[in-house]
């Protein structure tokens, strides 16, 4: 045991805890079920934005010019960036052209992958998460637990601590109105002191250069709206072709991330506003690696709706910190080995396989087949331990004899009845620690099998 | 009449006996010609699941020829089917034999339901009965619709179980979450495998479940294990057992096949 089952144990192990955060989760994919369940075409939805999706990416380059070309005649300035480096240096470089001090930044899970926070610090420049829930969680110096509520893992007498020590909220108060009182007081002066705003982007739109951002609390757009400076950072898969298809995305992303039939903001960018300046800077940071994968190629469909999270039943129980990586969940769990296999290679292995995450996705992406796919892949590079490798040779030896596999379930079932309890029950038997063994019974099927046909 | 090679899982063969002859009964009930080729050992999955595909490749190729002599091939278990029809291309390089075999291996409700078309169940099961929705069978082979998927509601396990007599069901606070079980999941995560299956059992006795029931005894035997622990076990049975006409024993694990062998 190591990896993601390690820290899934110290999870669970406060149980109330973790059953607090299955139950907060759970309470999403219901309301996520409640609402997709009205609309008696989801099914259609789901399948054209897969489409949607695979289209874009099989196309990417000539989307991604097309969108570059027209960025630029709004007089957008476009940057490339080939990883998290060079976007955290094109980053910087822009804001100390423009002599920033404080920036405030609405969320965005690429600027996550690519430790941006801490690079801008480093050069003495103040990063204010502006949504709540990433507020709260660059307060306490950890990073989100969730991509959609980065905050779901804090109980609000948590926050309540927090605030009361960063914010001078009074001490013991965890009242939720009160509490988003003073963070709302308290981002005010940072938007009002801003210098520039970041922010990520949730749909860049080729055809005509444009990108949607899309919030519950409106931070994107007061982060963009009143200082003059505003740089976008967006990955290459988060293109679609044309504002038509755009409805199918907004429409699938609410439902399936909150249960909500739109995003309270829904805000389009056209360009900088008038004096202002705007920047996007493009990140591949591996996604191009991942397009050149047939096998994995879909997860880039992903519009980061946090639905598979929701509904994992892993994820649930084990928490977003347990996976160690950007991304949790089922989609982080093949985005993490992606990324780094060897650093993320129990990830594909903390899942049950149920396929919820794949029934429940929005464009479709086949999550449940992909970690297997992983597993596989782990296993070629030779990153599974001996520890599950070895029993898997034996027993397939076992399995190719049929007469060795009969005599060998018949010892271990002789064993299983004549073992004390204390001797099967011992402290290496993984299973038994919490489960019974099933009743070993005397004959097998085939035993029983021969008798009748005689 | 229907020549059927029965498929039967390596742990059921080894553990529950019954089920397997519960399902032997059911199909020789309708009228099939049965037979268990005991070359068959297991399907692969253990191993392929854990990313161990080249030790499942040889185990995928007896089974195909094991099987080749039959028309149908039937398995009490959505999962074992679900690694033979989804899973084996996967595995192997696509050839007629490979199609021929995925095309001909059904779960055992849906070879019910969809080839025999059996509309009526005969006998008497006056409990109610809690449906455990096991994964494969629900989310690869689509034996009911899945609580996360729009569309028409249908379950063939249910469709079956609910011809019989005196069967009612208890409605579950959430209708088809993962047991937990997940082959070696089940130890390699032991803390979360044992937190879902306490968690389905809880929701079960909530909801006024008198005996447990599954397409799949490797849930089961899961959920079974967690349910031995308890101060009052809850009655597991197969879904092949019910319909072959087993009632419950209150006292002990149902399951093993001492009582009813």
């Amino acid at each position: 045991m190591g990896g993601h089952a390690q820290l899934a144990n110290q999870f669970v192990a406060n149980g109330e805890r973790a059953k607090w955060h299955d139950q907060a989760l759970w309470f999403v994919r219901q309301k996520r079920d409640n609402i997709s369940h009205a609309i008696p075409e989801w099914e259609t939805l789901r399948e054209t934005a897969s489409q949607v999706k695979l289209h874009t990416v099989t196309h990417l380059a000539q989307y991604l010019e097309e969108f570059e070309k027209n960025a630029q005649a709004m007089g957008v300035h476009v940057h490339w960036a080939s990883n998290a480096a060079e976007h955290n240096e094109i980053v910087l470089r822009i804001l100390q052209q423009h002599e920033v001090k404080r920036v405030v930044k609405s969320k965005s899970m690429l600027t996550e992958e690519c430790h941006l926070n801490p690079h801008l610090e480093a050069a003495g420049i103040e990063v204010v998460d502006t949504d709540l829930g990433e507020r709260i969680v660059q307060l306490r110096k950890e990073p989100p637990s969730h991509i959609v509520l980065p905050a779901i893992h804090i109980k609000k007498e948590e926050v309540g601590d927090v605030f009361h020590e960063h914010l001078g909220t009074d001490a013991g108060a965890s009242d939720p109105g009160y509490l988003t009182e003073a963070a709302r007081q308290h981002l005010r002066e940072n938007f009002l002191a801003a210098d520039a705003g970041i922010t990520g982007v949730n749909f860049g739109i080729a055809s005509t250069g444009g990108f949607v951002v899309c919030t519950n609390e409106g931070n994107a757009d007061l982060g963009t709206a009143l200082p003059n400076l505003h740089i976008a950072c967006m990955g290459i898969e988060k293109l679609i072709p044309a504002p038509e298809y755009l409805s199918l995305f907004t429409r699938l992303l609410a439902r399936s991330a909150t249960g909500q039939p739109i995003t309270t903001y829904t805000s389009h960018f056209h360009g900088p506003k008038p004096g202002g300046e705007m920047h996007i800077v493009l990140v591949d940071n591996g996604r191009s690696d991942i397009l050149g994968s047939d096998e994995f190629r879909r997860s880039l469909s992903c519009i980061r709706c946090g639905a598979c999270m929701n509904t994992c039943p892993v994820y649930r129980r084990s928490g977003g910190h347990s996976y160690q990586a950007t991304v949790p969940g089922p989609i982080g769990s093949i985005l993490g080995p992606a990324h780094n296999a060897a650093a993320h290679s129990t990830l594909p292995y903390a899942c049950s396989l149920c396929g919820s995450c794949t029934d429940v996705c929005p464009v479709k992406i086949d999550l449940h087949h992909q970690l297997l796919t992983w597993r596989k892949e782990i296993r070629v590079r030779g990153l599974l331990p001996f520890t599950k490798t070895f029993p898997m040779k034996v027993m397939a030896q076992v399995f190719q004899r049929p007469g060795l596999y009969a005599f060998g379930g018949k010892v271990a079932r002789i064993a299983l009845r004549l073992m004390p309890r204390w001797m099967i029950y011992n402290p290496l038997n993984g299973w038994g620690r919490q489960r019974d063994l099933p009743t070993a019974p005397r004959e097998s099927f085939r035993d029983l099998y021969k008798k009748r046909k005689k | 009449m229907p020549r059927v090679g029965l498929f039967i899982p390596c742990y059921i063969d080894q553990f529950y006996p019954d089920v397997g002859l519960a399902t032997l009964e059911v199909l020789e009930r309708f009228g099939c010609d049965v037979e268990f080729p005991t070359a068959q050992t297991c399907c692969g999955q253990p191993m392929a699941n854990t990313g161990c595909t080249t030790e499942a490749v040889p185990l995928a190729e007896r089974m195909i020829e094991i099987f080749a002599p039959y028309e149908f091939v039937v398995a009490p278990s959505g999962s074992c089917v679900a690694m033979v029809r989804e899973h084996y291309t996967d595995l192997l390089p696509l050839s007629n034999s490979l199609q021929e075999f995925q095309a001909k291996t059904f779960e055992l409700c849906e070879f019910l339901t969809d080839v025999l078309k059996i509309k009526k169940i005969e006998g008497s099961f006056p409990y109610k009965v809690g449906l455990h929705q096991s994964c494969h069978g629900l989310r690869e082979l689509r034996l009911a619709r899945s609580s996360e998927t729009v569309g028409d509601n249908f379950n063939k396990a249910r469709q079956l179980l609910e011809t019989m007599e005196g069967i009612s069901f208890a409605e579950l606070n959430r209708a088809d979450e993962c047991c937990g079980f997940g082959g070696t999941f089940a130890v390699h995560e032991e803390a979360v495998s044992c937190m879902m299956g306490n968690d389905r059992l809880a929701d079960h006795a909530s909801a006024g479940t008198e005996v447990l029931t599954a397409g799949d005894m490797s849930c089961l035997m899961h959920l079974d294990g967690l349910n031995q622990r308890k101060p009052k076990p809850l009655p597991v049975l197969h879904v092949a057992q019910i319909l072959a006409g087993r009632q419950p024993v209150t006292s002990a694990s149902t399951t093993s096949s001492e009582e009813s062998v």
